[in-house]
């Protein structure tokens, strides 16, 4: 009997070692050379967006210091599709504040709310455009200003699934619908953190939606934590 | 006076023609035109989707929709339903006209069939907003054209020249060698109608950006690194889908169409040159040539201005003329066909029936 409680705490051990050796990678994505200058967004004489907001442009790279790049999509590419993951409460919120959408990147995972909250003085639409191999559905909405915030959810892994406002055909977000919780969007300086991954080796791939795509092995080991960097050459 | 003539004067004097019918057509045949350039400029400026509902818009009747809203993307598909409305309503009147006033029954028929597809057009333009589907887009596109040229041909069969069919037999042998290169040039803008309205639906944006060449070669590569390039390396504030293989090679046919087009349109001119034909013939085929060389430049400035929505729009109504003109020269080319084949004994009267062809 003590023997085979012995047994039971040493196996409770053993498949908790992982966990207790969860760790973080963190990282810093930077982009080689200059970035592309960006493109005027020319809005209609016609449109409210234009007088509050003059002298828009896009924001595909978005450079800090250090030639940080923002905006990349970390994440664990190994497939997790064998484990069960608890879906955040928390919801993502994406805002319409200054006529853009706030985050322009971000991730979710499936099943996750995301909230669609318009804080400008106009009206928007809210069209977000899966891609339709993924089953994901496509919807259009109207939302006023001020209105109650909208609501969406995705069963399925998509990458950079779009959000847009025909309205005002320069607005969008792209959000990335994992199936696991190990992701991360690069900060403003090029700083990312995917944590509380279990110990183990693991291929960490950074796509960046005009620099593309790059991979890296990394071990998480005992201690907990790993450092992977990745640089992106303009295109 | 043969048996022709004698129905000719029947019909003209049982039907007069309507100069107020006429013009009544012909404003909504151009009207129509305009409703297709609306329509051009919608999707040019990627805003089809910019009133999520339908037959209401924000949730308001679409005739109250108040007027400070109409900012934005709103204003350009909020525009476009209410000229459809407008061309609805004409093409109501129309009908309605042919049925009191017209003594050609196949006329009122057409009359009808007018009025059938321009609710289902308005039905489609709903329903590609409503279930989110771009194929819908494309159907709208096309059927807006075949739409313009029935307006088109109302507008013609209610001239007075269209009802003097001696005048049309007297140079018949002068088309016969022309008809069949009319119609095919016809069908070949037709085609490439349709290639155009699939390019645009497809909302990829240029999926080739350079001219003569095409990503810098005279046919470009579409394996998938390469294709992944050509998507990485585009900026632009509208952000339009990824291009495919499939795209390029369809912009690739359109280009080539477009030479294909031009040569048989300069055929035709040549053609026509040499032949003893109405004036109205040769002005036609000066018209043709001068539309297709303007909508060939006006292509090449859609692709070096990056797709500009006003040009790009320009570039579809100079399609829709094109193939209107081809539609009215094939049209007149077998006007001698038509009509009162059918033997005075079996006509009744004052109810001219259905053109048929002459006896052999």
């Amino acid at each position: 009997m003590k023997l085979n409680r012995l047994l039971f705490t040493a196996a409770l051990l053993a498949a908790a070692v992982p966990a207790i050796h969860a760790g973080d990678v963190k990282g810093k994505i930077t982009l080689n050379g200059d970035a592309p200058a960006e493109r005027d967004i020319t809005i209609g004489a016609n449109d409210p967006c234009g007088k509050l907001h003059p002298n828009k442009k896009t924001r595909f790279y978005v450079v800090g210091a250090d030639k940080g790049l923002a905006d990349v999509f970390i994440y664990v590419k190994d497939d997790q599709s064998g484990k069960k993951f608890e879906v955040p409460a928390k919801p993502l919120l994406l805002d319409q504040v200054g006529c853009e959408y706030v985050p322009y990147i971000a991730g979710v995972q499936t099943g996750q709310k995301i909230l669609v909250r318009n804080s400008d003085p106009v009206m928007h639409n809210v069209h977000p455009t899966p891609d339709k191999k993924t089953g994901n559905p496509e919807k259009n909405l109207a939302q006023m200003p001020k209105a109650k915030d909208l609501e969406f959810t995705y069963a399925n892994p998509e990458m950079f699934l779009r959000f847009k406002c025909d309205v005002h055909p320069w607005m969008f977000s792209y959000v990335s619908v994992m199936n696991h919780p190990y992701f991360a969007v690069s900060d403003k300086d090029g700083n990312f953190t995917i944590a509380n991954l279990p110990a183990g080796e693991y291929t960490i791939e950074a796509n960046h939606r005009k620099g593309g795509v790059q991979t890296q092995k990394v071990k998480v080991d005992a201690s907990g934590a790993a450092t992977v960097n990745f640089a992106f050459d303009p295109k | 006076m043969n048996a022709a003539e004698t129905v000719d004067t029947r019909v003209t004097q049982h039907n007069p023609p309507s100069k107020a019918l006429n013009l009544f057509a012909w404003f909504t045949a151009v009207s129509t035109l305009v409703l297709i350039s609306i329509g051009g400029l919608v999707t040019s400026h990627g805003v089809g989707m910019a009133v999520p509902d339908w037959p209401t818009t924000y949730g308001y009747n679409m005739f109250l929709f108040p007027i400070s809203q109409w900012v934005g993307g709103i204003f350009y598909e909020h525009t476009h339903r209410l000229v459809a409305s407008g061309v609805g309503f004409l093409t109501v009147i129309l009908c309605v006209w042919f049925w009191v006033a017209e003594k050609r029954r196949w006329l009122k028929w057409m009359g009808r069939l007018a009025l059938i597809l321009v609710i289902i057009q308005g039905v489609l333009g709903g329903l590609r907003v409503t279930m989110l589907k771009d194929e819908i887009g494309i159907f709208h596109g096309t059927l807006a054209q075949l739409f313009f040229l029935l307006t088109v041909f109302l507008a013609i069969v209610t001239t007075r020249s269209w009802r003097d069919l001696s005048a049309w037999r007297a140079f018949a042998p002068a088309t016969a060698g022309l008809r069949n290169l009319v119609l095919i040039t016809t069908i070949l803008i037709f085609v490439q109608l349709m290639l155009g309205a699939s390019m645009r639906h497809q909302h990829s944006g240029l999926a080739v950006p350079d001219f003569p060449l095409a990503h810098g070669r005279i046919y470009p590569k579409t394996d998938a690194e390469t294709l992944q390039k050509y998507n990485l390396s585009r900026v632009d504030s509208r952000d339009f889908k990824p291009v495919t293989a499939a795209q390029v090679h369809l912009h690739m046919a359109h280009r080539a169409g477009a030479f294909l087009i031009t040569g048989f349109v300069f055929a035709v001119w040549l053609r026509m040159r040499r032949a003893t034909l109405p004036r109205s013939f040769h002005i036609l085929s000066r018209i043709w040539v001068a539309l297709i060389l303007a909508q060939f430049a006006l292509g090449v400035a859609t692709v070096l201005s990056n797709k500009a929505a006003d040009i790009a729009t320009m570039h579809v109504v100079g399609g829709a003329l094109s193939l209107c003109v081809g539609f009215t020269l094939v049209l007149l080319s077998k006007r001698h066909l038509w009509e009162h084949a059918q033997p005075l004994v079996a006509q009744r009267q004052n109810e001219p029936s259905a053109p048929q062809p002459l006896p052999a």
